[in-house]
């Protein structure tokens, strides 16, 4: 009760914030709109070598996972700005729940994240993606999760560098890999057996695998319960990071 | 109502070979009771804000203990952070949010109901002469304004210690004088203890009942202002004289009344044809003096007794005046870290929380 109480107090002073800049919020819910429209036709002819049946059951998936993750990895910078204003400390010396300080945040990112998949997936389906609700749905949850651990890591990064400078390329370091080892624009498997065996260790590809899955509406298959396991388990490591960083300041 | 031990925190700075440990604290004791003003005292850099921040929970001593409010601030420190205000030194608003939703949001996180901040916001705001700016931004305040904004913030869950960290830095003297005002009143109406740190002297000694100066991480005295005025450095005596060969006539009858262990704080000095000594009461030494100086035919052009200034206690204590203590602190810090960004932080103004993160 206390912590729900607490997250919503940071949570609407920071979409006051957010909401103080309108330009952000357009652009953020135009990306999607924009991949969808300028990428999604050239998928099309290609989606038989690719071993799917439908261009946009294939792609939107790949385009949430990618909002989740790169959306997600920036959400950090806007705290360096806010701890040099003094309101980190601030928040931090009241007797507030230190979850409840990054929730807070948390809970902004996934509602802008909750509702670009929203218009992610209703564009896919006006331009003929076919996924049964509960693929849809669940391909949803497992976006937020893996969402909110990207969102939990960036906090934390934020708070333990206080610098754009070091974070940039931290951040970008962490991207290339990421965007091409996980299979979000094209599959893993078309690629030669070494990079597919590489992205194996690379627990995003397992994740854009089981949103994959759920919207075939193949819930029998392995990859669907490996990629929840790995969202999850990443959401609960980054909570715990990002936690710890707002318990103590480490000096 | 603060209680501390050989406090410790210690800093790493710079990276490989140019690395090193600051004790930004060295072994700090305090102790202040309840409903006193206690002005913290120091240069740039003597460890003030790590202090104040240990104090507020906010980071964990690398040593020793403190009791805040009654609580200890490591084992304890949610209790803690129900009874105390902190008003940082860049103060803890979105430059560009509405003032008064920061302060109800801020009030909302120690559990307060909405209407309940609300009222007492606006009653806040009132007391601090901040009438109609409950929807400005803070980024359109002026200093003094925003600094009045900042200790409402503070204040809205009515704590009963407060801790102001350097609350007139970079105000104009009027907006100075009126901020002293308010924080005097903290006490006077609300009966709240204030510990605040400065590195302006006149700040201490007008706001605080006890002043406790710290340098490079080390309590080196802790008193009334008057007492440290008048036990550590004491007045100056000095004597112009107006024939040169008198000099050392005119010092060794000084030297009688004014040397250590009588009167006298320091001995002599002799500079040209001034001849200076301090002593703990002048009034007590000059009335004999002048009957020897006259015993012995020796003429003076001017005679001046100057009461102490703080300035005068940092340089009894440290052996530098205050200003050059800034100084020295900000060259050395620019010169010996190179790659400690904490220094660079420091040196170059900016608003930014001494690096202290
Ligand atoms: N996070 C940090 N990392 C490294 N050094 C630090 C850190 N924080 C503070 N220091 C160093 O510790 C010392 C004390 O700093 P502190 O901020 O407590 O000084 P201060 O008395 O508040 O100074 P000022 O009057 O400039 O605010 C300084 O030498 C500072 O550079
Ligand atoms: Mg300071």
């Amino acid at each position: 009760m206390r912590f729900l109480r607490e997250s919503f107090v940071v949570f609407r002073r920071q979409l006051r914030m957010n909401l103080r800049n309108p330009a952000w919020v357009i652009i953020g819910m135009m990306q999607p709109v924009l991949y969808l429209l300028l990428f999604g036709p050239l998928l099309k002819p290609l989606v038989q070598q690719l071993g799917a049946t439908n261009a946009y059951t294939f792609f939107v998936p790949g385009m949430l996972a990618q909002l989740g993750i790169f959306g997600a990895f920036f959400a950090g910078f806007s705290l360096i700005g806010e701890w040099r204003e003094g309101v980190i400390e601030a928040e931090r010396v009241t007797p507030a729940n230190r979850t409840a300080l990054l929730a807070g945040r948390l809970w902004r990112d996934l509602i802008q994240l909750l509702v670009q998949a929203l218009i992610l997936v209703g564009l896919g389906y006006a331009m003929g993606m076919d996924a049964p609700l509960r693929g849809v749905v669940l391909g949803i949850l497992l976006t937020l999760a893996i969402g909110g651990a990207c969102a939990a890591s960036s906090n934390a990064l934020a708070l333990t560098t206080k610098s754009e400078d070091v974070m940039a390329p931290i951040v970008n370091m962490v991207m290339m890999p990421v965007l091409l080892l996980s299979g979000i624009l094209l599959p893993m498997t078309i690629g030669p057996s070494w990079l597919i065996r590489v992205s194996d260790f690379v627990p995003f590809r397992h994740i854009v695998d089981a949103i994959r899955a759920a919207f075939r509406d193949d819930f029998s298959s392995s990859s669907l319960l490996a990629g929840s396991l790995w969202a999850v388990s990443l959401l609960a490591l980054s909570l715990w990071w990002g936690t710890s960083t707002f318990r103590k300041e480490n000096p | 109502m603060i209680e501390a031990r050989r406090l410790v925190q210690t800093f790493h700075a710079g990276r490989g070979k140019a690395r090193r440990e600051i004790r930004a604290v060295d072994e700090v004791d305090l102790d202040v009771a309840e409903g006193e003003v206690v002005g913290f005292l120091g240069p740039n850099g003597a460890g003030k804000t790590t202090t104040l921040r240990m104090l507020t929970t906010l980071l964990r001593p690398t040593s020793g203990t403190a009791r805040v409010a009654g609580y200890d601030v490591v084992a304890d420190s949610v209790e803690v952070r129900r009874r105390i205000g902190y008003v940082s030194q860049v103060g803890g608003a979105f430059s560009a949010a509405r003032a008064g939703d920061e302060v109800m949001d801020h009030g909302m996180l120690y559990g307060r109901s909405r209407r309940e901040v609300k009222a007492r916001g606006k009653e806040l705001f009132e007391q601090f002469q901040l009438d109609g700016l409950w929807d400005r931004m803070p980024k359109t305040m002026s200093g003094g304004q925003k600094r009045r904004l900042d200790i409402v913030m503070g204040l809205i869950h009515d704590p009963t210690l407060v801790f102001l960290d350097e609350p007139t830095t970079g105000l104009d003297p009027q907006a100075r004088a009126n901020l002293w005002q308010h924080i005097a009143e903290l006490r006077t109406n609300r009966g709240a203890t204030v510990f605040l740190t400065t590195h302006y002297l006149d700040e201490a000694d007008a706001l605080s009942d006890r002043i406790v100066i710290i340098d490079q991480g080390r309590i080196v005295a802790s008193d009334t202002a008057d007492n440290l005025k008048n036990e550590v450095a004491g007045d100056l005596i000095d004597l112009e004289v107006a024939d040169v060969v008198h000099v050392p006539i005119a010092a060794e009858t000084l030297r009688a009344v004014a040397e250590p262990p009588s009167h006298g704080i320091r001995g002599v000095e002799v500079d040209g044809t001034h001849v200076r000594a301090r002593v703990r009461r002048a009034g007590r030494v000059v009335p004999g003096l002048l009957r020897n100086l006259d015993h012995d035919g020796i003429v003076l052009d001017a005679i001046e007794v100057h009461r102490p200034t703080l300035d005068d206690v940092f340089l009894t204590l440290t052996g530098r005046s205050l200003r050059d203590a800034e100084a020295g602190h900000r060259t050395s810090a620019d010169g010996a870290s190179g790659a400690g960004d904490a220094a660079d932080h420091d040196s170059s103004g900016t608003p930014v929380l001494t690096g202290a993160e």
